[in-house]
């Protein structure tokens, strides 16, 4: 080998890293762990049903025949007044206790829990994080501030100031995505904060700042990428919550009024029927939980997708499959590269 | 607070005037104390971390200035200080004769341009979600200079300069090695055409073969840019190799200055003397015949330092005077007038300070 | 002496959420609740002008808003919380009538949650990926995700209902308290334990497994395996304390939020409690016995937390040092 030959090498050996694959961003790494991770696909699908049948709702009852807000006496009603069960008189799930079509009312709930959740959340995520990154980046007062006022919403008794301001104010939807939201970004912008507190040390902040970097920018453009993917996990995992919330809320009766139909609203009346219409109960109550079961597994699932040091327990055994090969493969190619 | 500046060194020292173009940075005095509060309700100040307690110094333009020291003697403080990362709590730094202690960020703005900074870390000096072309392109962007297609042509280029393939401007840092991000740490620093780059310790945590090519390029690129550099290490032959004068540092204060060849063949300070023979020499046989210096003594604190000589616990030449009285920093009968010695009782030609130690010990 | 210096410290910080959390809440009230309304539903609806002005008169309402602030903080320092508008009773009197319900359910439900939750959290750490730890995984993921009273509901519907139609006459719908002997008792309130606890213990039996399990991995564990110590000693005397800090924080986040899980449960089932009455209070504009719920709620909480505070500094003696 001549000397140029030897120099292109080395040369070679320097400026190629050692893996030919493109750059690959965080997201797409983390899409590609999600995308086997049998849970969550199973969960991504659960989710994508429920938004379908939010959206086909008026379908459903222009193809049923039951609006939404009809009730029919005669036939949705038994003699003693209570509920029919599923599939008397073409009503797919039964009737709730004013003769209204069950399935109809709960695709319609599904409207209102996938609004409020998602609409809840992305406020919640919004303001939690910049007040977060705000209060964690600048410290001093305006931290000493803000964190007490975020400790201090955290304090509150949720419930009762909710069940305050539905009884003075009347009960809506405005007011249950208001308190939703004010009582969630709290606890983000608390996580935020403790992010962006061990994330300001960094090295690299330094270097933005001996650059001239002024702090926003800094916050947005160096901070906030890094934040994303705990946001992404804690803000899937806000949407079950803030599901469940609402429906307790209407459950209570201080939160989506009558006779617009909410899941939570629907199972407060179901109280008083169980004993005669377990429809009531059973289905509303099924819709809930896979809604919330779906999103809870969702999050767990990115969550593991970008941290894949954990091993899952209900791992594909594809999954499962690659790591083993990849293992094995690190074992045998360490003696011939040496270093 | 004192200098440690003598009357006559202070006179032999170039004023403005005569040095405006050689002298690029000039340090008086700095003082930099971190308060240690307390544990009460109020949490006042009870003591302080004194990490750099009275430098000066002065960086010629073009030239390499080193500044040496063990861990904690306040290298990087200082270095922080005059970049303009943290505050100075006494004294004054001086860039092209115009006063830039303590600029709000603002005004400090445009010397920014002119500063920039190395650091020692490959893996947490870049930010891991950013991609390489934006990290090296931040510059631009911060100061607006260039923008799109100009701004990525700007940056393929640097990449170039600093041996990197233009190719790899979408990568992430995690794909590069430690060697390969240094050049991006320099790629950026470079953006501008700064004057001044201070790297601090930039190859400690490089293998030594990436260590040297780093060095040669850092030596390529002041030659074809007029750079100076403050280069920061623990390392005393990657120091000689990089600069033109040397600084010893010791818990905060300056123990020797002066050029290298000076301070490496004739070092004055007993300190210094010590790091030289603790230095690993290539020669195994000149390894065996060389006597190591080893300081006996505790390692003192920098919020409680020593009275007097900060080094005289640990100093196999201290006598009474040295815990009582601080040494100036001033030239010794012999030396040049360039070569400071803060010493009492330095070292003389001849002198084995292996066997001070030993006789010490007795 | 650092320990005096904490609790001095978090007890301050307590009274001033106590206080902020009262002032914010009597604000909202008496803003929100006009005097008219709320003399109209003690005087009736026929009411004229002149009656209701005397009734508004008689129960203070008709001073300036500040001023009745003042009067109530003057009262609340004495340990007095003011008069119940629709009952005409002294509000400590009515919270005393409805707090043994809410007391019961809220004892049986945190110890049925802790007891269940540590000890399957426990068991599915040290048989880390068996068959115990798959069913306790999924059995977590669908508490973890039940709103409370789905829970309550499904109870009656799946547990009470069949139950109730043959002899098996345990759990029963009439009200008992503690005094009526322990049989009748938990049979009253088992639905209402397990209801509380379901949720809860999934978190804690989450929180506990990943605790232990990321403690027993770390290695001065396994220096203790490697001392020779039987297993059982290094978790009951080395893993168990440090990895049950974060339970221990948990718990003093759950006990703040418990109300509103109380407030639930009790609307399901029915029980007379504090929840209960706080409802049908709201709905009433009957302030005084709601402020005085608020008051002693935000109480409990702070006395919890500085439990916990302590707690933890017994578990973690790093704490202290602060």
């Amino acid at each position: 080998m001549s000397v140029t030959e030897i120099q292109f090498q080395t040369q070679g050996m320097e400026s190629a890293p050692a893996q030919v694959i493109e750059g690959r961003s965080q997201w797409q790494l983390t899409w590609r762990r999600l995308r086997h991770d049998r849970m969550a696909v199973a969960s991504m699908v659960v989710i994508l049903c429920v938004c379908a049948a939010a959206l086909m709702a008026p379908l459903v009852a222009t193809w049923t025949g039951h609006p939404v807000l009809t009730p029919f006496p005669g036939k949705g009603t038994n003699a003693f007044g209570n509920p029919v069960g599923p599939g008397t008189h073409g009503f797919l799930l039964g009737t709730d206790n004013l003769g209204r079509d069950l399935l109809v009312r709960i695709l319609y709930g599904a409207r209102i829990s996938l609004f409020v959740g998602l609409l809840t959340t992305a406020i919640a995520a919004v303001a939690g994080t910049s007040i977060g990154l705000v209060s964690g980046y600048f410290g001093g007062f305006v931290d000493t501030l803000l964190a007490r006022f975020v400790d201090a919403v955290l304090s509150f008794p949720v419930v009762i100031t909710a069940l305050a301001l539905a009884a003075v104010l009347g009960p809506s939807l405005q007011i249950v995505i208001g308190v939703i939201a004010f009582f969630s970004w709290a606890g983000i912008a608390r996580i935020v904060r403790g992010q962006t507190l061990s994330l300001k040390e960094k090295e690299y902040i330094e270097a933005a700042r001996s650059i001239g970097a002024n702090p926003w920018r800094i916050m947005f453009v160096d901070i906030l990428p890094n934040l994303l993917g705990p946001i992404l996990v804690l803000s899937t995992l806000y949407i079950p919550t803030a599901v469940a919330f609402e429906a307790t809320l209407s459950f209570l009766g201080i939160g989506v009024p009558l006779p617009t139909a909410s899941w939570g609203n629907i199972l407060a009346i179901a109280n008083d029927y169980y004993q005669v219409a377990w429809w009531y109960v059973v289905f509303p109550a099924a819709a809930l939980l896979a809604t919330t079961l779906a999103f809870n597994l969702l999050g767990d699932g990115i969550r593991d997708a970008m941290d894949p040091r954990t091993e899952r327990i209900f791992a594909s055994s594809k999954a499962k499959r690659q790591r083993r090969r990849r293992t094995v493969r690190q074992k045998v190619a360490v003696p011939a590269e040496g270093s | 607070m004192t200098g440690a500046l003598s009357d006559e060194t202070a006179q032999a020292w170039p004023t403005d005037a005569s040095m405006a173009d050689d002298v690029l940075v000039r340090v008086e005095n700095l003082v930099k104390y971190f308060p240690v509060r307390g544990n009460g309700l109020v949490r006042r100040t009870v003591a302080n971390v004194q990490a750099v307690d009275g430098v000066s110094l002065t960086i010629p333009s073009g030239k390499t200035v080193g500044l040496v020291g063990e861990t904690g003697c306040g290298k990087s403080t200082l270095a922080r200080c005059i970049a303009g990362l943290i505050p100075v709590t006494s004294g004054k730094v001086y860039f092209e004769g115009k006063d830039i202690t303590n600029l709000k960020r603002r005004v400090m703005q445009p010397f920014r341009r002119e500063i920039q900074m190395i650091f020692q870390d490959p893996y947490g000096s870049l930010n891991p979600r950013r991609r390489v072309g934006a990290i090296i392109g931040d510059p631009f962007a911060v100061h607006k200079t260039a923008t799109g297609a100009e701004r990525k042509r700007a940056v393929q280029d640097l990449m170039a300069r600093v041996g990197l393939n233009p190719e790899h401007y979408n990568r992430f840092p995690a794909e590069f090695s430690g060697g390969q991000r240094q050049r991006i740490g320099v790629a950026r620093a470079l953006a501008l055409r700064p004057k001044l780059i201070i790297c601090d310790e930039p190859v400690s945590a490089l293998d030594v073969s990436i260590q040297a090519q780093v060095l040669n390029l850092l030596a390529d690129l002041q030659a074809d840019f007029g750079l100076s550099y403050l280069f920061i290490a623990h390392d005393l032959e990657v120091v000689r190799h990089v600069s033109d004068s040397v600084m010893v540092m010791y818990l905060g204060r300056v123990a020797e200055s002066g050029p290298g060849s000076q301070v490496y063949t004739k070092p004055r300070h007993p300190y210094t003397n010590a790091l030289l023979s603790a230095a690993p020499a290539a020669d195994p046989d000149a390894a065996a015949s060389r006597r190591r210096i080893i300081l006996t003594g505790d390692v003192p604190s920098p919020i409680h330092p020593p009275s007097g000589c900060r080094f005289h616990p640990r100093c196999p030449k201290a006598q009474e005077l040295c815990s009582e009285q601080e040494p100036q920093l001033e030239t010794k009968p012999g030396d040049p007038p360039a070569h400071l010695t803060a010493c009492h009782f330095p070292v003389e030609a001849g002198e084995n300070l292996a066997d001070a130690v030993m006789r010490s010990a007795l | 002496m650092n320990m005096l210096r904490f609790m001095v410290r978090r007890v301050l910080s307590g009274l001033v959420v106590i206080w902020v959390v009262t002032t914010a809440t009597f604000f909202l009230f008496f803003k929100a609740v006009p005097e008219q309304a709320v003399a109209r539903l003690l005087a009736g609806k026929a009411a004229s002008p002149q009656v209701l002005h005397t009734v508004a008169r008689n129960l203070g309402l008709t001073q300036p808003i500040l001023v009745q602030y003042w009067h109530f903080l003057g009262r609340l320092v004495h340990g007095n919380l003011g008069k119940s508008y629709y009952l005409q009773e002294p509000v400590t009197t009515v919270i005393k009538q409805f707090l043994p319900v809410t007391v019961s359910l809220v004892i049986g439900g945190v110890l049925l949650w802790l007891i269940v939750g540590l000890a399957v959290g426990i068991i599915s750490a040290t048989r880390a990926r068996s068959l115990f730890d798959r069913i306790s995984t999924a059995g977590v993921l669908a508490g973890v995700s039940a709103p409370t009273f789905v829970v309550g509901q499904l109870l009656l519907l799946l547990v009470f209902l069949p139950l109730s139609k043959t002899a098996f006459h345990w759990i029963s719908q009439t009200p008992a308290s503690i005094g009526n002997g322990f049989g009748k008792w938990s049979g009253y309130f088992v639905l209402g334990w397990v209801t509380l606890a379901i949720v809860q213990a999934a978190v804690y039996t989450r929180l506990s497994r990943g605790s232990l399990l990321d403690t027993l991995g770390e290695d001065y564990i396994r220096t203790a395996r490697a001392k020779g110590l039987s297993e059982r000693r290094v978790l009951y005397r080395h893993a168990l304390r440090s990895a049950l800090t974060p339970v221990v924080s948990q718990l003093g986040v759950d006990l703040g939020a418990l109300l509103g899980g109380v407030l639930v449960v009790e609307q399901v089932f029915g029980f007379q409690g504090l929840g209960f009455e706080t409802v049908q209070s709201i709905f009433r504009g009957d302030t005084p016995v709601v402020l005085g719920t608020v008051i002693l709620a935000t109480f409990f909480v702070v006395l919890c937390n500085l439990i916990v505070d302590m707690l933890y500094g017994v578990l973690d003696p790093r704490v202290r040092i602060i």
